[in-house]
């Protein structure tokens, strides 16, 4: 695995919380409408699988899609513009938070069915197979899926995990188990609560710390190692922690404040700062510049967006069609 | 020209796809081991390989999505669903994925792929007997076809597959065996043209699909009687093509509209809104729709035979438009 950059695995994870931060303020400015579901206490799971994957390589997520999108390299300012709503978008402000994606960068979008994108997932998997064994392409990239445990219950989850063992694809399901299933826990929606034994007839897989950004980053590296090289799929359930509601709007009654302030000391952007205090990769001075730095890319991401123009009401008729008839 | 089945048709559409590009690809229920379970692929894994058609799982959803994801990637894929009520369970991957990946992510993302989807009846009794091209046709980003006669069958198949966008391919079982002069070469016919299949001037019979070769078979009976029926042969239900069955309406005034599903909230109760809506200038007597009675399908030869539509269905109701009759639809 190459080797891993914790100031820059740092440097993004404080780009989410804070991107994350504004959007809510936003929200709360009725400025991004619709829903907004934040991915405050789950960085480490983005920035430590995301950082592990190769330009060639795909990614597939669900609709809380901020953090996977800003792991990915996409630039902050059309994804507020896409919040926003405005020409200026990643999706030309027709798909909102649900669905940012870059084609060039090979995501494939936040999806918003749960657990329906697993489909496409594998099919995109199914597709660099193809182009390799048909097609005669030198095409070695994988697949990277996340979603939640609350996707892990339905049937296309079964289909999905079905096919990609049947079919040995070059895929890596990633469950963000953050214990709740919008505001239903674990226990409640599931007899399996260790999600990995979900998948475990069909592919091996495993539990791990999701909030720590090395873990994930070593054991992603190792998964996506397994597929690329034609032992087929892989299972990563990294464990973690919504910090903040299943959306803005969420009064989170299924859980209590305390609750979620004794989780805070598990927060993995802590944790990791701590680890780069101790390590000596880190000071003080140096923290808060990178702080300041951060603050003033989603700040300049802000202005962007505010500038940009609405979409021309002739965009609601493009792109229904690639060829219109 | 060869006289042709509507099944060898598409066979040679496909067979003719698959040579021309190797990103197309068949993928189904039964198309491999079991040899195609209507034969409109059978032989192809002889033909093409084991790659290049391949036997799925019953997991509608899956297979369906897993299409979706290739052509995503860049593949063509055919998905055969084996018959429209199985892809019932594909309908979140249809509707919620294929129909608007390429809207919602701003033109980022293609999904150019071809779901057949055979339909029909004989005695099969209610799950396996049921129409609902309506439920595609209503959903904006998908293309829908369903073809009445074997040369559109052919040219419309290969149109589909080269087509960018998903299209639903309604493919009747029931006119599998109908004949039609077919040319031996490759052609497409356009997606998203209706077609005047016969001039007339008393009233203008709408249909598609199955119900196409029926209303050519009321068409011959009328003119006997000296009734001159016009028919427009959709072929298209999404983007559907309005213009020749307004330009026949003008004519003729009147309308019989024959589609081959429950009436009401039906394909055909479009068709007959956008006849009011823009052909009102023109209309003489209230329009009728024929297709199945409003009952979920019977499994007895007799209830079955009386409960769907036949040349006869639409001779009656060609005469009750020239007696200026409304028409009730019935329900329970």
């Amino acid at each position: 695995m190459d080797k891993q950059d914790l100031l820059a695995d740092y440097r993004t994870m404080l780009l989410i919380r804070s991107f994350e931060e504004h959007c809510q303020q936003q929200y709360t400015r009725a400025r991004i409408g619709g829903f907004l579901h934040l991915y405050v206490g789950q960085e480490a799971v983005a920035v430590g699988a995301i950082g592990a994957l190769k330009p060639q390589d795909h990614l597939v997520t669900h609709y809380r899609d901020h953090g996977h999108a800003l792991a990915r390299g996409l630039d902050p300012q059309p994804l507020m513009a896409e919040l926003f709503g405005r020409q200026t978008g990643t999706s030309k402000g027709k798909g909102g938070s649900m669905h940012f994606a870059d084609d060039a960068k090979h995501f494939w979008g936040g999806y918003a069915i749960v657990g329906a994108h697993l489909l496409l997932a594998v099919g995109i998997a199914y597709g660099i197979q193809y182009k390799r064994e048909v097609l005669g392409q030198d095409d070695d990239g994988v697949v990277m899926c996340f979603f939640g445990d609350g996707a892990t219950n339905g049937g296309e989850f079964y289909e999905a995990i079905s096919l990609a063992a049947l079919y040995k694809l070059p895929i890596v399901f990633l469950c963000e188990n953050n214990e709740f299933a919008m505001g239903t826990p674990l226990s409640v929606h599931t007899a399996v609560t260790e999600i990995h034994k979900k998948a475990s007839p069909f592919m091996p897989g495993e539990r791990i710390n999701g909030n720590d950004v090395v873990e994930v980053r070593e054991k992603a590296s190792a998964a996506i190692e397994h597929a690329r090289s034609g032992q087929g799929p892989y299972f990563i359930e990294a464990m973690t922690y919504r910090l903040r509601g299943h959306s803005a709007a969420d009064p989170q009654m299924y859980r209590t404040r305390e609750d979620i302030a004794a989780r805070r000391s598990n927060d993995p952007i802590e944790l990791l700062k701590q680890k780069l205090l101790d390590e000596g990769l880190l000071d003080n001075k140096k923290a808060k510049k990178i702080e300041s730095e951060v603050e003033k890319e989603v700040e300049a991401a802000v202005k962007f967006a505010e500038e940009s123009p609405a979409p021309e009401l002739s965009e609601a008729w493009d792109d229904i069609y690639a060829q219109p008839l | 020209m060869p006289v042709i089945t509507f099944m060898e048709a598409l066979r040679q559409a496909l067979r003719d796809a698959m040579h021309a590009d190797e990103r197309v690809f068949i993928i189904g229920e039964d198309v491999v081991h079991y040899d195609s379970a209507y034969g409109v692929t059978k032989g192809f894994v002889k033909e093409f390989g084991d790659k290049r058609i391949r036997d799925m799982p019953i997991a509608e959803a899956g297979y369906a999505g897993l299409g979706i994801g290739a052509a995503m990637n860049g593949l063509r894929p055919v998905v055969e669903m084996m018959t429209t009520n199985f892809a019932l369970l594909a309908l979140d991957m249809i509707v919620n994925h294929a129909a608007k990946i390429h809207y919602m992510f701003g033109g980022q993302f293609t999904v150019p792929i071809v779901f057949r989807l055979p339909n029909g009846y004989g005695q099969l009794s209610a799950t396996h007997s049921q129409a609902f091209d309506n439920y595609y046709a209503y959903i904006p980003g998908l293309k829908v076809v369903a073809p009445g006669t074997p040369y559109d069958a052919k040219g419309m198949m290969r149109a589909a597959i080269e087509d960018p966008d998903p299209v639903i391919f309604i493919e009747h079982t029931g006119i599998y065996s109908v004949k039609g002069e077919v040319p031996e070469e490759s052609y497409t016919v356009p997606i998203g043209k209706s077609n005047l299949l016969r001039d007339g001037k008393d009233v203008t019979i709408v249909c598609y699909g199955r119900m196409t070769p029926m209303v050519q078979q009321a068409a011959e009976k009328l003119a006997e009687e000296g009734i001159d029926a016009a028919i427009v042969d959709l072929r298209t239900l999404r983007p559907l093509d309005m213009e020749p069955v307004i330009e026949s309406f003008r004519k003729t005034n009147r309308a019989v509209i024959a589609t081959e599903e429950w009436t009401s909230v039906g394909v055909g109760a479009e068709i007959a809104a956008r006849l009011y809506t823009e052909g009102f200038d023109y209309i003489d007597a209230p329009i009728w729709r024929v297709g199945f009675d409003e009952v979920p399908m019977p499994y007895a030869k007799n209830l079955e035979t009386a409960v769907v539509p036949h040349p006869e269905s639409v001779i009656d109701a060609v005469k009750q438009v020239l007696a200026g009759k409304t028409q009730r639809i019935r329900q329970q």
